[in-house]
């Protein structure tokens, strides 16, 4: 291993970090003093640049290949999951441009670069060191990042509590990780795995899982980890909110899925109705469970639509889940789809909200109505997203969650014993069409008492109506992601069998 | 070919969208011309058909699913195929005069037709659930928008309804697709595969009431009424005549299909709750004080009658409920168009006791015409497809539940008495008032109007003369061998 090699491999990620050097510096320098909306626009297409350079790096140059035995992991897999997480970034920094609520505009597009380096070290990590390192990053950035609208108690409020709540999980997981390796006294997730032969039934070991679990429920807001959610969602800036909605979700359940599936296969158990059996399995089904009846039926009371979002995010969490119980190969792809699609989707509502917010100063459902008059791009946009989250096919969000109900039932086949699950996804779906209609018909029904048209950057025109696009050619033609994942997938592990 | 009903109802939905509002007559003009294309294609397609399954397409979609993008008809598809054109041609004749936001109006309306056509042309179980899912957002906004008379809660009951009941569906869709293991929706090769009884014991009422709370099933019709009353009046029509229909077909052709035994097991329970809903719907009918209540009832009752067909698995009872939905769907589309386009934009009342006194066979004496040749279809004279139909539907519950048969003759004469009641109360009123000082007749009926009742009148005379017209396409297709227990009364 040379320093060569090194940099070859961490080629996207030193990119990334040499366009956040690049954007605080140029904001520091010559833009100091300059127009507040030359500087954001400057720091969002270098930001914008920077990710796109990472992207075409990974594409062009396919590089694979396992650091220091195994602590980075660079396969396709990774790859593409990084190339999603760059490309919601970029999308991330462009509807920034709709908001004006720092003069920190080298800071905030510098620490929303830190948290995506943070995202795709926590993707390519598989060792316990380095995943907590990545974690911590990651988070560390979006403390800061929701609490940035300074003069906003709302957003100091989100921050604290985002900070608080995030410092105790990080807590829990740390010492989940000591105990892991103190049972094993390895820190590599595979090596972990191997040394685990007793049944998971070593009470030493359930206590580990737990706090594992709990450290990485916080990141997904399952339930009974979220309390954090509502609160940030509705006082971070919204930016802020997209970007802990989308990538900082995609990253955090793909490093669920290698802790669980890799680090503790030997401690699995089952969550089927009949046949319980204890490993992390069936706890993942209680969180599931729970954040699927949690945030569905909370989320019918709300009336703030930042609010209704991270409600609707804790009952996806939910539905995530499934992929990681599934604990197959296909249940992983169906995981990655549905995350990554989740992301574009959610990130397209945001951008709505953000603009809807910005010109009617508020982001109450009363604020959406007329959208379809005022801003008619706007309310297509909010038109798929939404129902693309409630399930409606040929969105994307539809056939995510119909990969992931096939995925998890075809791991237990031929019994049906994880049904309970499925049912009780499938039956709370029906119950969240509700308040997104809710959303819909302000916009669609209703009539604003001023129907003065909104006035949208062109550039935040452009991101959400490719959003919207991505979200109905995936939702039609899912095989492009599929089996482009599938693909990725057998290339990285070519003898996975679980 | 057939395929591009559906394309041509999206792409004519596509365009709208893309139309500026200032449009008004341009948009209606592309929403006709889209139906109508249709509605040729749909014909040119029955046409050619001799009732056994044709192909139209087949191609791989998610290969690692097993999904295909698999469409072909067979003669009860091309049936509501031809019903689907019918009533979307005649949908767009009477919303014509349509003013507010007229674009989005049709837009919306294609979409729901196109979902329709998808849902009856699909032989993937996955492809048809899509549609079916497809159909239920339109409807929502349709009734929501454009609607009257509580219209925001008709409308989201009705979608609710519609999502639990494809919920349901979905449930039951994944778990036969998993327990099958053989990595494939395609329905013909579902069928084949023997479900364990256990499992076909609570997965067919699953899917089949899913589906069926759409068909207007009792006690799951209460969506039917209330839709139906805030929609607004093509919305109904298209809510009676063709949803209702999504329904019907999709638990023929996916739970009886698919689940035999299951079937077998259920067959008595789901006949009486169809003969509740026959004897309830007109029973409640008879009562209504709003006119399109009476509308709305009706059609559970009759909707009954296609469920008890279904139930009777016999040849004769099976042709006869694929015969009713046709039926069904044309007449009472065309009591909608009456009491909605025709009364209710003229006179804007519904109450019976106010028409009562409007003396409206005089007034409007083209709809007094119309609705009473449509009243007498409806409670089954001979001459009217509605006649045939329910005929067959009886003799064919004769032969499988005797006891039901009489109740379902009960709710044929219940539906006589309701029927003419609603005629006599709105139309020819015993005491009219004298018309106030100042006031205006109702505007004449118009163009559009009368084409579309006349289209409609024809076809359930063409059909009550001729029933062969389709009874060749329905027949052939009862006696393919996948569909063979549902006509030996459920042995394979």
């Amino acid at each position: 291993m040379n320093y060569g090699e090194l940099l070859k491999l961490l080629a996207p990620e030193s990119i990334l970090a040499l366009t956040l050097l690049l954007v605080l510096g140029a904001d520091a320098t010559f833009l100091s003093g300059r127009a507040p909306g030359l500087r954001r626009a400057v720091a969002a297409s270098l930001t914008v640049a920077g990710c796109m350079g990472a992207i075409y790096w990974i594409f062009f140059f396919p590089i694979h290949g396992h650091l220091f035995s195994g602590v980075l992991v660079v396969d396709p897999l990774t790859q593409v999951t990084k190339q999603v997480l760059l490309l919601l970034t970029a999308a991330t920094a462009l509807l920034t441009l709709e908001t004006a609520f720092t003069p920190h505009v080298g800071e905030y597009f510098g620490l929303q670069l830190l948290a995506t380096l943070g995202f795709l070290f926590m993707v390519s990590s598989e060792d316990i060191l380095t995943i907590f390192v990545a974690l911590e990053l990651a988070s560390l950035s979006l403390y800061m990042l929701a609490s940035f609208a300074k003069g906003n108690l709302a957003s100091a409020e989100a921050g604290l509590k985002y900070f608080l709540y995030g410092g105790l999980a990080s807590a829990f997981l740390l010492f989940g990780f000591s105990l892991l390796y103190g049972l094993t006294g390895e820190t590599l997730l595979a090596k972990i795995a191997a040394k685990i032969t007793t049944t998971p039934r070593d009470p030493l070991l359930v206590v580990a899982i737990s706090m594992v679990l709990t450290g990485l429920g916080f990141k997904i807001a399952a339930v009974p980890f979220q309390l954090w959610a509502p609160d940030v969602y509705e006082g971070a800036p919204t930016p802020s909110a997209a970007l802990i909605a989308s990538g900082s979700k995609l990253a955090s359940f793909f490093l669920l899925e290698k802790m669980m599936t890799i680090g503790l296969s030997s401690a699995v158990g089952s969550g089927a109705f009949h046949a319980l059996a204890a490993g992390w399995v069936p706890m993942l089904a209680m969180l599931a469970g729970l954040s699927l009846i949690v945030g569905n039926l909370t989320a019918l009371a709300q009336t703030s639509v930042k609010r209704l979002l991270a409600y609707s995010a804790i009952a996806h969490a939910g539905y995530a889940l499934l992929g990681v119980i599934a604990n197959s190969s296909q249940g992983f792809v169906a995981l990655l789809f549905y995350v990554m699609t989740y992301g574009f989707t959610v990130l397209g509502a945001f951008g709505v909200v953000a603009v809807v917010e910005r010109q009617t100063g508020s982001d109450r459902l009363e604020a959406f109505a007329g959208l379809s008059r005022r801003s008619p791009v706007l309310a297509g946009v909010l038109f798929v997203c939404l129902l693309s989250l409630a399930g409606i096919p040929p969105l994307a969000g539809f056939f995510g969650k119909f990969y992931l109900f096939a995925a998890i039932l075809r791991a237990g086949a031929p019994s049906l014993g994880i049904l309970w699950l499925v049912i009780l996804a499938i039956a709370l779906s029906a119950v969240s069409l509700f308040y997104y209609l809710q959303v819909l018909k302000q916009a669609f029904v209703r009539e604003a008492p001023l129907e003065l048209p909104f006035s949208v950057k062109p550039s935040t025109q452009l991101v959400l109506i490719l959003l919207a696009l991505c979200v109905i050619l995936f939702g039609c033609a899912p095989d492009l992601l599929v089996s482009k994942l599938l693909l990725a997938l057998k290339a990285a592990a070519p003898g996975l069998v679980f | 070919m057939l395929a591009w009903t559906i394309y041509i109802s999206f792409l004519g939905a596509g365009l709208l969208l893309c139309l500026s509002s200032a449009h008004k007559s341009a948009a209606r003009v592309i929403a006709l011309l889209s139906a109508v294309g249709g509605f040729i294609i749909a014909l040119a397609g029955a046409w050619a058909s001799d009732g056994r399954l044709q192909e139209v397409i087949r191609i791989s979609w998610v290969p690692s699913l097993g999904l295909r993008y698999y469409l072909a008809a067979d003669g009860i598809s091309l049936t509501l195929v031809l019903l689907t054109g019918l009533a979307a041609v005649t949908g767009i004749l009477f919303s014509w005069n349509i003013q507010h936001r007229v674009r989005e109006f049709f837009a919306f309306y294609l979409a729901l037709i196109g979902g329709v056509y998808g849902v009856f042309l699909s032989f993937d179980l996955f492809l048809l659930f899509v549609f079916y899912e497809i159909a239920i957002v339109p409807k929502y906004f349709l009734i929501a928008i454009w609607g009257s008379t509580r219209k925001e809660y008709g409308a989201m009951k009705l979608a609710l309804y519609s999502f639990i009941g494809s919920a349901m569906v979905l449930i039951g869709l994944v778990a036969a697709y998993v327990v099958a293991g053989a990595n494939t929706f395609d329905l013909l090769e579902l069928a084949k595969y023997p479900f364990p009884l256990g499992f076909q014991l609570w997965v067919f009422p699953l899917v089949f009431i899913g589906f069926a709370i759409l068909a207007g099933l009792w006690p799951f019709h209460t969506w039917a009424p209330t839709g139906h009353v805030a929609a607004p009046t093509a919305a109904s029509m298209l809510l009676a005549g063709v949803v209702m229909k999504l329904g019907a077909y999709g638990a023929l052709r996916v739970a009886m299909t698919l689940f035999p035994l299951g079937l077998l097991a259920w067959q008595k329970p789901l006949a009486l709750l169809a003969t509740t809903g026959i004897v309830y719907g007109a029973t409640v009918a008879l009562v209504q004080k709003d006119f399109k209540f009476v509308i709305g009832y009706s059609s559970v009752s009759h909707m009954g009658f296609v469920l008890l067909g279904l139930m009777t698995l016999t040849n004769i009872g099976l042709s006869g409920a694929v015969l009713q939905m046709f039926s069904h769907g044309i007449i009472a589309g065309l009591l909608f168009a009456v009491v909605g386009r025709m009364v209710y934009d003229r006179t804007h009342t519904r109450e019976l006791a106010v028409l009562e006194g409007m003396d409206l066979g005089r007034a409007l004496p083209f709809a007094a015409v119309t609705f009473t040749i449509a009243g007498a279809a409806s409670m089954g004279m001979p001459g009217f497809s509605g006649f045939v139909a329910e005929l067959q539907v009886l003799i064919g519950a004769w032969k499988a539940f005797p006891y039901y048969a009489l109740l379902g003759g009960l709710g044929v004469i219940l539906g006589v008495v309701y029927t003419l009641r609603a005629i006599r109360k709105a139309f020819f009123g015993e005491h009219p008032a004298p018309p106030e000082p100042g006031h205006e007749p109702p505007p004449p009926i118009t163009l559009p109007e009368r084409l579309g009742s006349l289209i409609l009148l024809a076809a359930t005379v063409l059909i009550g003369l001729y029933p062969r017209l389709l009874l060749d396409l329905i027949i052939p297709s009862l006696n393919a061998p996948w569909m063979q227990h549902l006509v030996n009364g459920g042995r394979p």
